[in-house]
């Protein structure tokens, strides 16, 4: 009695933290923040005058994936946007003073 | 996270690597920038780079630096792809506007042999006006539509100004002016900047690596580089301005272009002609 | 209206050089435009070179000859003051055709 007790209490345990492991599929809501957060990177980078062709490539593509409701892929794509769009905007920061290096004196 | 993103998101970290590499403090801050020092500079590690190649061979581009070129491309000037656009500019440049004024009237010596004072700085607006600017300006002051800056009727134009200043040396002014050394300075900062997601500058290919190759294309050196523009470029099948290199540059180099004549570009312009002061006109040009 | 052809022919005795450059978009119908629609085929089909009555160069073009095509050969004979006809006939069955003096 006591053992099946602790089996099913066991059993009842893992599929609790079987459930709270497995990754929630992306909603709407979590690729319209994603989304903003790229927009809101990229918005900086052309105030610096340095945004990349390939940043407003991974929008687009975020875009079509959330439009075609595959939300993980459109969520994939906005991070992935973000973070070029960061290396953009970290270029052009770093780039004020590193350019002197390479002049021809 | 699916392979394509994570080469992007090495590809950026790797740009960040090379960024925080190259991130070094300077020890030069040029506080004042002094463009008779820096031309003169920047001739001479072009000289020194290449001693075989005659001074005003450095016009000509990726033909002066590779022997086959050259012989091929004096062949084609025998009949260059670039008269067409030449005939249709001295055409179009003699044509009256609607109100019965010309070209002529807009520029000095009524336009013929003056693409060498090009750019110059305005003192009255504070900026650097270019050939291809002040064209579409005498344009709209006349009541006419500007042209495109990247092609066609603009390429037209300036070849034909640029090849009635052959041979003419650059002679680009800097007056005592804050704002023109500023706009010089800027000019230079650009050039000197890497931008886009390859992580490049104008001088990773043309000062670090003129007469190498990038993929099939011979890289011109920096020095001269705008003294054949316009160009018949057989890549573009067509001509192009100088407004169109830029942005070309910047989007094959993964950047966003700024828009023809943005500030940026005209200080570029203005800093590239005045460190080739001295180099005869060519243009209009022909190139791979 | 100005011929679409240009062309230099040089005499230096036993041969003659010619050069011609030709003004023809030779679209070969498989670029896109701006749009994304395809421009049509548009592009010379026959080029010939005629001295005293016979062909001296001919050429079967097709689509994979670019935009205003520059021709250079030399033939053998040819004399100074003397007429060599050269035209052509596109796709589109436009024609062009001129008379040039050698050299």
């Amino acid at each position: 009695m006591r053992t099946s007790m602790l089996k099913s209490i066991l059993t009842v345990a893992l599929l609790i933290a079987g459930a709270s492991s497995a990754r929630a599929a992306a909603s709407e809501a979590d690729f319209k923040a994603a989304y903003a957060a790229a927009e809101a990177a990229n918005k900086e980078a052309a105030a610096l005058r340095n945004q990349w062709t390939t940043t407003a490539a991974a929008m687009a593509a975020a875009k079509k994936a959330a439009d075609s409701g595959d939300f993980d892929q459109a969520v994939a794509a906005s991070k992935e946007a973000e973070a070029l769009a960061k290396a953009s905007i970290y270029q052009a920061t770093s780039e004020k003073e590193a350019w002197k290096a390479i002049e021809i004196r | 996270m699916k392979p394509r993103s994570a080469i992007h998101f090495a590809s950026a970290a790797l740009a960040l690597a090379t960024l925080a590499l190259s991130a070094a403090p300077s020890a030069f801050a040029a506080d004042t920038p002094d463009p008779v020092a820096d031309a003169k500079a920047f001739r001479k590690y072009f000289t020194d780079k290449f001693p075989k190649v005659k001074l005003q061979d450095f016009v000509n581009g990726p033909y002066s630096m590779n022997e086959d070129l050259h012989r091929q491309w004096e062949e084609k000037e025998q009949f260059p792809p670039y008269e067409f656009s030449l005939d249709l500019g001295k055409e179009m440049f003699a044509k009256p506007f609607k109100n019965g004024k010309s070209y002529a009237d807009c520029f000095a010596n009524g336009g013929i042999g003056i693409r060498q004072n090009y750019p110059t700085f305005d003192e009255k607006e504070g900026k650097v006006v270019t050939l291809e600017l002040a064209l579409n300006r005498c344009r709209e002051a006349n009541g006419e539509a500007p042209f495109s800056y990247v092609k066609d009727e603009m390429a037209a134009l300036t070849a034909y100004m640029a090849f009635t200043s052959r041979g003419k040396p650059f002679d680009i002014k800097i007056p005592a002016d804050p704002r023109a050394l500023e706009a010089y300075q800027n000019g230079k900062r650009y050039f000197y900047t890497r931008r886009g997601q390859l992580n490049f500058s104008c001088a990773t290919c043309h000062v670090q690596s003129p007469g190498e190759r990038i993929r099939a294309e011979v890289l011109a050196p920096a020095f001269g580089i705008l003294n054949a523009m316009p160009i018949y470029r057989s890549e573009w099948s067509g001509m192009g301005t100088i407004s169109r290199r830029f942005v070309t540059c910047n989007s094959q180099i993964r950047g966003v272009p700024l828009n023809p004549q943005d500030d940026e570009y005209r200080d570029l312009e203005y800093y590239l002609s005045y460190v080739s002061n001295g180099l005869p006109i060519s243009g209009p040009g022909a190139r791979p | 209206m100005a011929s679409t052809i240009r062309v230099r022919a040089t005499s230096s005795g036993e041969t003659t050089e010619v050069q011609a450059l030709i003004q023809h978009p030779m679209d070969s119908g498989f670029v896109k435009d701006a749009k994304g629609e395809l421009i049509p085929p548009h592009f010379i089909q026959q080029l010939t070179f005629e001295y005293d009555g016979k062909p001296v160069f001919a050429a079967d073009w097709g689509g994979g000859v670019s935009k205003d095509p520059y021709v250079k050969f030399a033939f053998k004979g040819g004399k100074k003051g003397d007429d060599l006809k050269i035209s052509w006939v596109d796709n589109k069955g436009a024609t062009d055709s001129t008379t040039a003096k050698i050299q």
